[in-house]
């Protein structure tokens, strides 16, 4: 019988090669094509920004990006005020959320008990998945009173008159501006820097970390000394993921920054980023330079990006060649 | 940037809206977000009584008119109005729909809604931070026997691009000629103080978080959360409350025969008890229909929206036209003519 049915089933095998063939054919050529057409995109998005921002950038020039007038009324445009906040809001989230994203991935590592790490991992997933409009309206409304009772009165009542802390504190005690949009936009980059870095540092392999152990190193030197050292490159990536996310978050910042044009003057005072302007004025916009502003501005924050990742990139490459 | 993509994205889903709608027993706009609750509220009365069926695509103001310019909609709804020469440079015929009217709300401990009294110029010289605590002698002069307390005012605005601060500004801007000349009028403007909150809701945010805080927010908004608003001084001289029958005193007494085009800010109008701070939000149709029939379809709504929409729109806290402005509307709408040059709705 089974001498019978051998012969039946090696044509059908051979008659499957040719199929398979097609099929990685039409796999390749499927990826080649994703892979174009997000090329085409990236750059068609490039050149959309310049043609639609051009009348802007024509009229202003690189005065543009040094001027901090933004005036809807006489159409004059710089994009100085918002720059700056996106800068400034996007590195103090990253400043707050890196030793925190750390602290969650060693500890998911290295020392959570073995039951709970799957809830806590799968939570701070869950963080990564709130949309930001929540993060947005909890912000103004859960997140400011508090912040306005028990840090923002506290800090500025403490400020002696003349010092820096009163530079620093200075502005409306309602929880909104410059240092509470950093601490939302730190929350929401959080759950991505600590995933990934836990991602990173369960790589390491468990050799490496047993020997150290087994040295008789403690936890934290084991951490700091071992692991951490291990998996740089990708930790840098891993910033540079959170930093990006930073950059471009709109709704949450919007709702909570105050939204003013102007240069911040400290923590408290009211600003702007490059996401936020666009969000709050680009469906009114009338007037076609206004229209164009706000997309050179788009292209602005492109840029921004495109150099942090860039920075990202020769980061990694200098490590590579160290190591 | 995805904001930009989204908005592109979105023209182009409007506009294959558009071209797939103006099949049959349908008709389509896009435009200002304020009166889409109630453009959707008449829409579904006025498919369950005749069939035909609206889509309103609420993208804001801007986006209204570059719609209707680029002919993907029917009609395109802003509640800026176009200026007279505006409407004829691109073809188009304005009328107003609905009035709303724009009312100073803050956050002073201890006061009810109406304790304190405002004029126009001491609003502009609040917002431009020239007064800048509540004690002021300026706001003691309209307020005799109230204490007023000592405390900083922070100044709340809009922080997307309104219509509701376009009438604002424009406000401040009749009232206050420094206003005009440092600030002026415009959906969004260049603010000398305060902070922005974004939309009514986050306006109201943070006046309600703020002691010490004026803002402006849209009037069915100040109703429906019970703000602590100020009375206005009307132009002449008395000061009155924020309700829709004033609303409506201002939109009956405009001088609308005088304003071609419909072009008219409802801001200080003369008569009693006439809110100063009223605007109405406008439609925006071709003046020549390509489709005769498709633009005596949207005339036939609004008609029917003047007539049996009243109700729909008090429940939702707007102020429907008065009578004498919709008869005036209806015989503007002779200017709407079809291909062959005949007024499209008889």
């Amino acid at each position: 019988m089974s001498e019978t049915t051998l012969p039946a089933a090696a044509p059908a095998k051979r008659r499957s090669a040719p199929r398979g063939a097609l099929i990685g054919q039409i796999f390749e050529g499927l990826c080649f094509g994703a892979a174009t057409l997000l090329l085409a995109a990236l750059g068609g998005i490039i050149v959309s920004l310049i043609v639609g921002g051009w009348p802007a950038l024509s009229k202003f020039g690189v005065g543009f990006l040094f001027s901090a007038t933004w005036n809807p009324v006489t159409d004059v445009y710089g994009a100085a005020g918002p720059i700056v906040g996106t800068l400034i809001t996007a590195a103090l989230a990253l400043v707050l959320a890196l030793p925190i994203s750390g602290g969650v991935a060693f500890f998911l590592t290295e020392l959570c008990p073995a039951p709970l790490r799957r809830p806590i991992g799968t939570a701070v997933e869950l963080l990564a998945g709130i949309p930001s409009i929540v993060y947005g309206m909890w912000g103004l409304f859960v997140f400011a009173p508090l912040f306005a009772r028990w840090i923002q009165l506290p800090l500025m009542s403490a400020a002696k008159p003349g010092s820096l802390l009163e530079t620093l504190t200075t502005g409306i005690p309602n929880g909104s501006g410059i240092l509470p949009a950093s601490i939302i936009l730190a929350i929401m980059i959080l759950p991505f820097m600590a995933a990934t870095l836990r991602e990173l540092l369960l790589t390491v392999p468990a050799a490496v970390r047993e020997s150290a152990y087994g040295l008789g190193a403690t936890t934290a030197e084991v951490v700091l000394s071992v692991t951490l050292p291990y998996v740089r490159q990708g930790a840098i990536g891993a910033v540079m993921l959170g930093l990006g996310r930073a950059l471009g978050e709109t709704m949450a910042v919007t709702f909570i920054i105050g939204n003013s044009h102007a240069f911040p003057k400290s923590l408290f005072d009211s600003g702007s980023t490059i996401a936020s302007t666009i969000a709050n004025e680009f469906t009114e916009a009338t007037s076609p330079v206004h229209t164009a502003a706000l997309i050179s501005l788009g292209l602005v924050l492109f840029l921004i990006t495109f150099a942090v990742l860039g920075l990202a990139r020769l980061l990694l490459r200098q490590q590579g060649a160290k190591l | 940037m995805l904001k930009i993509l989204g908005a592109a994205l979105s023209a182009a889903l409007i506009a294959g809206v558009a071209t797939t709608a103006s099949a049959a027993g349908s008709m389509s706009g896009a435009g200002a977000t304020f009166p889409a609750p109630v453009y959707n509220k008449w829409a579904e009365a006025y498919k369950a009584a005749t069939g035909t069926a609206l889509n309103y695509q609420p993208i804001g103001s801007g986006g209204g008119i570059k719609q209707i310019e680029a002919s993907t909609v029917d009609f395109g709804a802003s509640d800026k109005p176009l200026k007279v020469e505006d409407q004829q440079a691109n073809g188009l015929v304005m009328f107003p729909t609905v009035i709303g009217g724009i009312v100073p709300v803050m956050n002073l401990p201890g006061f009810k809604p109406g304790a304190l009294k405002l004029t126009g110029p001491q609003l502009a010289d609040i917002y431009r931070g020239a007064i800048k605590k509540w004690d002021d002698p300026l706001l003691a002069r309209t307020n005799p026997g109230v204490k007023l307390p000592n405390l900083p005012i922070t100044v709340v605005h809009r922080s997307d691009g309104s219509g509701t601060t376009f009438l604002f500004t424009s406000f401040l801007s009749l009232q206050a000629e420094h206003w005009r000349t440092e600030v002026g009028a415009n959906d969004s403007v260049q603010w000398p103080v305060g902070l922005g909150g974004k939309g009514n809701d986050g306006v109201a945010a943070f006046v309600k978080q703020t002691p010490g805080s004026i803002g402006y927010v849209e009037y069915a908004y100040a109703k429906q959360n019970a703000m602590t608003y100020a009375l206005m001084q009307d132009k002449a001289g008395q000061f009155i409350a924020p309700t829709a029958q004033n609303f409506k005193n201002a939109a009956a007494n405009a001088k609308w025969t005088n304003a071609p085009g419909f072009y008219l800010l409802l801001l200080d109008q003369p008569g009693k008890d006439a809110w100063p701070i009223t605007g109405a939000t406008f439609i925006l149709m071709h003046a020549k229909q390509t489709d005769a029939a498709k633009g005596a379809e949207v005339l036939k709504f609004f008609d029917w929206a003047y007539k049996n929409g009243d109700g729909a729109a008090d429940q939702l806290d707007y102020v429907p036209l008065p009578a004498n402005v919709k008869d005036l509307i209806r015989k503007s709408w002779s200017k709407i003519v079809g291909p062959d040059g005949k007024p499209v709705y008889k």
